[in-house]
């Protein structure tokens, strides 16, 4: 057996692949799907780089088997923009203008994980932002710049609705 | 990892004979936080995992006001430290759980993992020590209910034979007037191993402590229970000093080791003035003044 064909719905495309079973879904996103956004960093679930949504839900794509993430609705950092317009997602765009990365490797596990958090709540204080990004590790120390952009695109979002 | 093959059965039933049929070399796996590292890095191998994480009820988290609080063996660290019902009748499993990794790995990783991974910096098992937990194995032909102070073996050991699924964990009630504590002590306090581990379970009659368990975890091969420490402050009023000599001669208990996270002797200063801090910590919880 050891190849097997799954089927994942990747940024609401379906995607049908033939993978080894033990693959991990981080594997598939990159390897197969060529959606290198994804990060590969530790490959031990330590550094929260490879982070991606999965129904909504931040999950470890290095430490999830692509087989347990069939029938789920997978969003990567390719899928955060409008499709049609190509506009950033808020949380992107203020990233961009208030340099929320500097090397830019944890950007799309910390802008995924502040996006499922702002997603449930659009107000959070900065120990709550501090406490869900608390699995993304930023080499840099970019920190605090995170927290504030994280502020900032709930502000506008708030605003926006 | 390439060339293992995975299987993903529905029922515990269905499990127990795909282990049979693929022999000793089938590895399972749930939340997959410790048994995909050791794949990644070949410090185990497998022919096949079975993986277990579809098998309906097993993520069940119920109480009971007889028998306590039931864990299944897929019940994820997250949903413990989320659950309504153990915030209000355990708050202290889910303080522990959250000293436990990062939110992602919470989201994937058991309780029952957690047991059965066996490291002796384990965080959930001096707690579940204290608290007398109890673990469920079922195998094809029959079941049993061990304690988990006869559970561990050696650093990675336990006694789970092959074919065994722990399928649940349960914890019983605290008897009154009593109070939980585990401390972790790590380098950060982000996702880190514990340097040392201490878990208090204190009873107290009036100014008498009426019953006690002290477990410690990263200091000996297995975490464990320091019983002479407990005789030490068991049916007396506690005072600094003694509370202090319990601490001492838990680390007499202990035999930690030197490695990348400390010293030996470092663990063993930490020890005291843990079981020192969750002793006091306790008394105080009893006596309402926290």
């Amino acid at each position: 057996m050891s190849k097997q064909e799954i089927e994942i719905v990747v940024n609401g495309t379906r995607c049908e692949v033939k993978v080894n079973a033990t693959a991990t879904l981080a594997d598939v996103l990159r390897e197969e799907l060529g959606l290198t956004g994804t990060k590969l960093m530790c490959n031990e679930g330590e550094c929260g780089a490879c982070t991606v949504l999965a129904d909504g839900v931040p999950i470890l794509s290095c430490m999830t088997l692509a087989v347990d993430a069939a029938n789920k609705k997978i969003t990567t950092i390719e899928g955060l923009a409008e499709p049609a317009t190509g506009k950033l997602h808020p949380l992107q765009q203020i990233f961009v203008e208030k340099s929320g990365m500097q090397c830019g490797v944890c950007t799309p596990g910390m802008i995924l994980t502040a996006k499922a958090l702002l997603d449930k709540n659009l107000d959070p204080s900065e120990n709550e932002i501090r406490d869900a990004l608390s699995g993304n590790i930023c080499r840099c120390g970019n920190y605090h710049r995170i927290t504030e952009c994280v502020l900032i695109a709930a502000q506008q979002m708030r605003e926006a609705k | 990892m390439n060339g293992i093959d995975v299987f993903s059965p529905t029922s515990l039933d269905e499990a127990f004979s795909l282990i049979k049929q693929q022999g000793r070399k089938a590895m399972i796996i749930a939340g997959g936080t410790d048994v995909l590292v050791k794949l990644k890095n070949n410090k185990i191998t497998a022919d096949c995992l079975i993986n277990i994480k579809g098998i309906k009820k097993l993520d069940a988290l119920t109480y009971d006001r007889e028998s306590g609080l039931r864990i299944g063996a897929l019940a994820t660290l997250s949903a413990i430290e989320c659950a309504e019902i153990v915030k209000e009748k355990l708050p202290v499993l889910a303080e522990t759980v959250k000293k436990i990794g990062t939110p992602g790995i919470r989201k994937s990783a058991t309780v029952a993992g957690n047991l059965c991974n066996a490291a002796p910096s384990a965080d959930m098992a001096p707690l579940l020590m204290v608290l007398d937990a109890k673990v469920k194995l079922a195998w094809e032909n029959g079941e049993k209910i061990v304690s988990i102070n006869q559970f561990f073996k050696g650093p990675g050991e336990t006694i789970l034979q092959p074919g065994q699924i722990i399928t649940e964990i349960q914890v019983p009630n605290l008897p009154p007037s009593s109070s939980v504590t585990y401390l972790k002590h790590s380098r950060v306090k982000g996702a880190d191993l514990a340097q040392v581990g201490v878990a208090v379970m204190l009873q107290m009659a009036g100014d008498t402590i009426s019953d006690i368990r002290i477990a410690l975890g990263a200091v000996a091969p297995t975490p464990i229970r320091a019983r002479e420490a407990e005789k030490i402050l068991l049916g007396k009023a506690a005072t600094e000093k003694l509370i202090i000599d319990s601490g001492m001669a838990a680390t007499r208990e202990a035999s930690p080791i030197n490695d990348q996270r400390s010293s030996a002797d470092y663990r063993r200063e930490i020890i005291v003035i843990l079981v020192r801090k969750a002793v006091n910590s306790a008394m105080k919880q009893i006596r309402g003044e926290s």
